[in-house]
């Protein structure tokens, strides 16, 4: 990108001295319109009947077909249900959670006892979801897996165990149990550093008075903290049109059984695209998320910015 | 002085914290034993903490067909090597001129970037675009260029480093020295900003470590497969095992396969448990640096 050259008060140096910088920014922004912009001339792939040969501007432009042909289908309403509903739920959990563990990880002394806590919390954020899905499969499968053999058959002496993979009614549990086991480490260090930023004093001054350290928390930290939960959730909903798609299609094994539960809008564009072949119906979907989740972002960060400049992202 | 209140928090503590280790342990400790359980043993009692039979049935069978998981480590590290320098490299140069405050369209150069964290083409645009312009599928550049290369999140992180943390004095007797813009970046500022790239490298090696997405939607070459992918391919079928392996003569039932299909998981991670805690301080710092923006 060349700048055109402004001979303004705030620039008096010629093009000549800036020509360094703009082909230092030549990489990245190479990068940029790879991976981001052309992309954006695909988009138009919702209103054509796609075909390999044509290529994207030469299909057939065929107005709102795809969307009408996607919301004709039970899955459109289910996938963006689920999407919507486990991120609302997810977010509630994160903040109650990461608070919970984060004010009690304040309170353990002891550098030792603090690492260990930390590491061994954090290390299923680290993790692949493919490999959280052999996790869970250890746990889950009907036949081997732990929990119907050594708990439903063993401790509680059932006959039979129950088929996990096959039965959609458990799986907003089970999403919500590992997506909540996999990130609650990461929400305490997120809440952990406002915490570490409270000053001292306010404790001390609360002691003095004889507070309990209950009365400390509902009068001191969680006043205190309000801003941050704030910044965090509104952040948060800026993403809800957004899923983990790993955890999706990954922990539920891909099983057809599970979609009502576990179809989100990833996984749906995912498998329309690659498994059943319907690139309309999933350019539809896909670009539907990209518009939905623009506005949603852009919603939440001119919020965000109301509330307090710094944290927005622009 | 600590008071009984106190004291009874700090219990409680504990006992949570230890409750809550447990439960992010113990899943890894129930795959490591179920991958040295005997087979027959784990068919009929399922993985169990305490298995009847132990074997190393499922490690003899990794062993014997060891080229395709030393050519999965291979892959996975030629990409996380290749990906993370230049992951390095593409977002500090950015960062470096973003940092700069007074070149002319700089408003405009930041807004390329930071719609970029608005905006998304979504996966169906952004994978016709990869596979009929870039004709990427089946290469390694697959692995490494798609989504994971440079983010905008990561460039506005180091750029607020570079403002805040190298003095604009440093510059200028730079300059008057006679150094060129090229050389005060790699012998000033890159020196400089260590820790700040470290944490980037480090979160960058991590995602390109873990990166499975890449391979499912590019890769259908077996010999392009990293351990990620050929995990993947096992999760869905543990037939993949055999034709991955290229043993015509195995099939799924001479397989060990409910214990191997732990036992490769095991191979998969227990490099990465074994180093995590070395390096668990920096990754914390990074995800912290991540989450609070500038």
């Amino acid at each position: 990108m060349n700048g055109k050259k402004k001979r303004g008060t705030r620039t008096r140096k010629g093009f000549r001295h800036y020509l360094p910088y703009y082909l230092m920014f030549l990489p990245g922004l190479a990068y940029l319109i790879i991976n981001n912009y052309m992309p954006l001339y695909g988009l138009q792939l919702a209103f054509k009947n796609f075909s390999y040969k044509k290529g994207i501007s030469g299909s057939d432009f065929i107005g709102f077909k795809n969307f009408k042909f996607l919301f004709a289908t039970k899955d459109a309403l289910i996938m963006v249900r689920n999407t919507l509903l486990y991120n609302i739920v997810w977010i509630v959990l994160g903040v109650v959670l990461g608070i919970t563990v984060a004010i009690l990880f304040h309170e353990v002394r002891g550098k030792k006892a603090k690492r260990f806590y930390q590491t061994a919390i954090l290390l299923p954020y680290l993790m692949s979801m493919v490999v959280v899905a052999y996790l869970a499969y250890a746990y889950l499968a009907s036949d081997t897996g732990l929990i119907n053999n050594s708990i439903i058959k063993g401790l509680l002496g059932k006959e039979n165990g129950v088929s996990w993979y096959m039965e959609a009614k458990y799986w907003p549990f089970i999403l919500t149990f590992i997506n909540q086991w996999k990130s609650i480490g990461f929400g305490m260090l997120l809440y952990l550093a406002s915490l570490l930023g409270i000053d001292n004093s306010y404790y001390e001054a609360a002691m003095l008075d004889g507070a309990t350290k209950w009365q400390q928390i509902r009068t001191i930290t969680l006043p205190l903290l309000k801003p941050t939960i704030i910044m965090l959730v509104i952040l948060n909903l800026g993403h809800v049109f957004r899923s983990d798609f790993g955890l999706f299609y990954q922990v539920p094994m891909n099983q057809g059984t599970l979609y009502a539960t576990t179809q989100t809008i990833d996984t749906y564009v995912y498998r329309a695209l690659m498994q059943t072949n319907n690139m309309g119906m999933s350019a539809a979907a896909s670009f539907l998320q990209s518009v939905v989740g623009f506005i949603f972002i852009v919603s939440a960060n001119a919020i965000v910015r109301k509330l307090d400049k710094n944290s927005s992202l622009f | 002085m600590v008071s009984k209140d106190q004291k009874r928090w700090r219990a409680a503590a504990h006992i949570v914290m230890i409750l809550l280790s447990a439960l992010a342990l113990l899943p890894f400790l129930l795959l490591i034993i179920a991958s040295f359980t005997d087979d027959t043993v784990a068919l009929t009692n399922g993985y169990s903490y305490f298995p009847e039979k132990w074997s190393l049935g499922a490690y003899a069978y990794i062993i014997s067909n060891s080229s395709t998981f030393v050519r999965g480590y291979g892959m996975t590290i030629v990409v996380t090597v290749l990906g993370l320098v230049l992951c390095i490299i593409l977002t500090s140069l950015t960062a470096y001129v973003l940092s700069k405050r007074d070149i002319p369209g700089i408003k405009l150069m930041n807004l390329i970037v930071i719609f970029t964290m608005l905006f998304n083409g979504g996966l169906v645009a952004t994978y016709i675009n990869y596979v009929t312009i870039f004709n990427i599928k089946d290469t390694i550049w697959a692995l490494v260029v798609p989504s994971l290369l440079m983010n905008a999140f990561n460039i506005m992180l180091v750029r607020n480093y570079f403002q805040q943390n190298i003095p604009e004095e440093i510059y200028e007797s730079a300059r008057i020295d006679g150094a060129n813009e090229l050389l005060i970046f790699l012998r000033l500022v890159i020196p400089l900003s260590v820790p700040i790239l470290a944490t980037i490298g480090l979160m960058s090696g991590i995602a390109y470590w873990n990166d499975w997405q890449n391979s499912l939607y590019y890769i259908d070459d077996k010999s392009l497969y990293t351990i990620q992918a050929i995990l993947n391919s096992i999760n869905e079928s543990i037939t993949a095992l055999a034709s991955i392996a290229g043993s015509a003569g195995a099939t799924v039932a001479d397989l060990p396969s409910t214990t191997i299909r732990m036992a490769v998981a095991a191979v998969a991670i227990l490099p990465v448990l074994l180093v995590y805690p070395f390096f668990q301080k920096y990754f914390a710092a990074g995800l912290m640096a991540g989450s609070v923006k500038g």
